[in-house]
């Protein structure tokens, strides 16, 4: 387990590195370390390497860190859906809330709603009606006998619907088709809005998430093994299925805001983690967090290389990776949750 | 540890019903549907009474801190789709308590040997048959190390073998122990004392000589049954005719 969490974070600092040196003008890898080694510790520079510290610093890192906090949330809460809900094709949006935010996303971007908050407007708009969203799904799965799995799911994917309907025709509506392509690429995930301003709360929600999850993982394991076992295992099943209700909303939200949609990593990377450690969350959570890190910078470098100068939306990089990747899976005649 | 179901209702399915089980082995049978399953549910806190309560030592069980610790049960819940390990399921029966590695092991180690499982502890618990995953639960329900242990239908999916075993088992625990059975010379077998149930309510309670009479046998079950002594326990076991009773 160790050589394995030190393998990972291995992989994630070189992935990184190399993500901050790639680029429409790249920058040496070993100039790319030197840079941010001398950052870090507060050290000089020459001067002829001022244009490539301010690349290096100022615009990628931020967006490389960005990526890997987005890949490690997303992961991290995916496995904490999937055991949630006990269904292998949850992801974090199964309730709602990247259709719900992109009803804010789109609003924003066609009707110029919130224009007074500036470059945030986006985030904001996102963010309010992902989580409203997602407390819509909560108010109207929620009967007298608490949350059950399966009615979290189908209230989740119907409002999705429904979400969805209303962001489509802001779209269609707008007047100007520049607005509706923005709205479009965003909801398609991009992280060309990072910056060193945006990159701390979306952290500091990641770390919180992923360090509470982690202590909650034996109770994760009795809850996927049904709610009536992990009542006798002495796990308050309604109450914990409610916190981690607002726990993974709470980060979904937040990442939603900051990088837009970006699918299939929260499905994919669970599935992937529990192929190589198994089903048992006190080895998911540690390691499912550091793979979708890495992942999630590599497919950015994508996203700028590919089209280069244009970007692709992360979105259309991660289902081409994923699609394939998860018919694989389900081709595998026993794959199960974990299943090796 | 005494268990008390104090005149438990469960509208529809279950009424007043009350009894009763401290340090023994007491077995409930009935027909389909009578609400056998529905009583344990009621005890392991799977389902909330509409009237009356379960008590542990006088203590109502929803009200009880760490009950988890006290009380283990093995449900008819069947529907994993997580592929644990053998090892990693028994190891959930620990989580009610503090944590304690050393303690752990040894008491996870000791579970999987009393049921025999311990050569799967590596293995999927997917990829096991449905009799392995029963004795898999019953070590986790053991791992917990409980005062009380509900299990319904624990002799679901045995062999004869292991149906023995895990009744002797049950009982060499010296717990109380609630148990659902739908073999009534096993019941017979291995419960100091039986309840009967019918159309959710009680109709019989007392020693397995005292209940299983071609009588109530008739009257609940609707097939007659001839009773006769085990050659060498001497408890009463039942023959049964082959046509049923109207």
């Amino acid at each position: 387990m160790i050589s394995k969490i030190s393998a990972l974070i291995g992989v994630l600092v070189v992935s990184i590195v190399a993500g901050v040196a790639l680029g429409p003008v790249s920058v040496p890898f070993d100039v790319t370390a030197e840079l941010l080694w001398e950052a870090i510790r507060g050290g000089t520079i020459p001067a002829d390497l001022v244009g490539q510290y301010h690349i290096v610093w100022d615009i990628r890192l931020p967006r490389v860190l960005l990526a890997a906090v987005v890949g490690a949330g997303l992961s991290t809460v995916g496995v904490a859906i999937q055991a949630m809900v006990r269904n292998a094709l949850a992801d974090p949006y199964v309730l709602g809330i990247s259709s719900g935010a992109s009803v804010g996303a789109t609003a924003v971007a066609t009707l110029g709603v919130l224009s007074g908050l500036g470059v945030y407007a986006l985030s904001v708009g996102a963010f309010v009606t992902g989580l409203g969203a997602t407390a819509l799904v909560y108010i109207t799965a929620r009967t007298s006998r608490g949350l059950t799995p399966l009615r979290l799911v189908l209230t989740g994917t119907a409002l999705a619907y429904g979400f969805s309907a209303v962001a489509m025709l802001l779209v269609f509506q707008a007047p100007h088709g520049e607005a509706a392509r923005a709205a479009m690429f965003w909801l398609l995930g991009s992280l060309g809005g990072a910056s060193w301003t945006s990159l701390p709360i979306a952290a500091i929600a990641t770390v919180l998430g992923i360090a509470y999850l982690m202590t909650r993982a034996r109770q994760l394991n009795a809850l996927a093994m049904g709610d009536e076992t992990a009542t006798t295992l002495g796990v308050g099943v309604n109450r914990f299925r409610t916190h981690l209700f607002i726990v993974t909303a709470g980060i979904t939200g937040v990442l939603v805001a900051v990088s837009g949609a970006v699918g299939f990593v929260g499905l994919m990377l669970p599935h992937l983690t529990r192929m190589v450690v198994g089903a048992d969350h006190r080895k998911v959570l540690p390691l499912a967090p550091l793979a979708g890190a890495s992942f999630l910078v590599w497919v950015d470098v994508a996203a700028r290389m590919l089209a280069a100068p244009e970007e692709l939306p992360l979105g259309v990089i991660t289902a081409a990776i994923g699609v394939p990747c998860f018919i694989f899976l389900m081709r595998r005649k026993t794959y199960v949750f974990g299943g090796r | 540890m005494r268990v008390d179901i104090d005149q438990v209702t469960v509208r529809g399915i279950i009424t007043d019903i009350t009894l009763h089980a401290s340090n023994e082995v007491v077995g409930i049978v009935g027909p389909n549907g009578s609400g056998k399953s529905t009583t344990l549910r009621c005890v392991y806190r799977a389902l909330k009474p509409d009237s009356g309560a379960v008590l542990i030592d006088g203590e109502n069980v929803h009200k009880r801190q760490h009950i988890a610790r006290d009380l283990a049960a093995l449900s008819q819940e069947s529907q994993v789709e997580f592929d644990f390990t053998v090892a990693e399921v028994v190891e959930m029966g620990r989580l009610p308590h503090e944590r304690d590695s050393a303690r752990d092991r040894r008491v996870v180690g000791e579970a999987l040997d009393t049921v025999d499982v311990s050569h799967l502890a590596g293995r999927s618990f997917l990829s096991l048959s449905g009799g392995e995953r029963q004795r898999v639960l019953i070590a986790r329900a053991i791992a917990q190390e409980p005062q009380v242990l509900v299990l319904d239908e624990p002799t679901n999916h045995l062999d004869i073998r292991h149906q023995l075993e895990v009744l002797a088992l049950a009982r060499s625990l010296g717990i109380t122990v609630l148990t659902v059975l739908h073999d009534l010379n096993l019941a017979a077998s291995y419960c100091d004392r039986l309840h009967v149930l019918d159309e959710g309510r009680l109709v019989a309670s007392g020693t397995p000589s005292e209940v299983l009479v071609p009588e109530l046998i008739a009257k609940v079950f609707h097939v007659s049954a001839h009773v006769v002594r085990h050659p060498t326990t001497g408890v009463p076991q039942l023959l049964f005719d082959q046509e049923v009773t109207p």
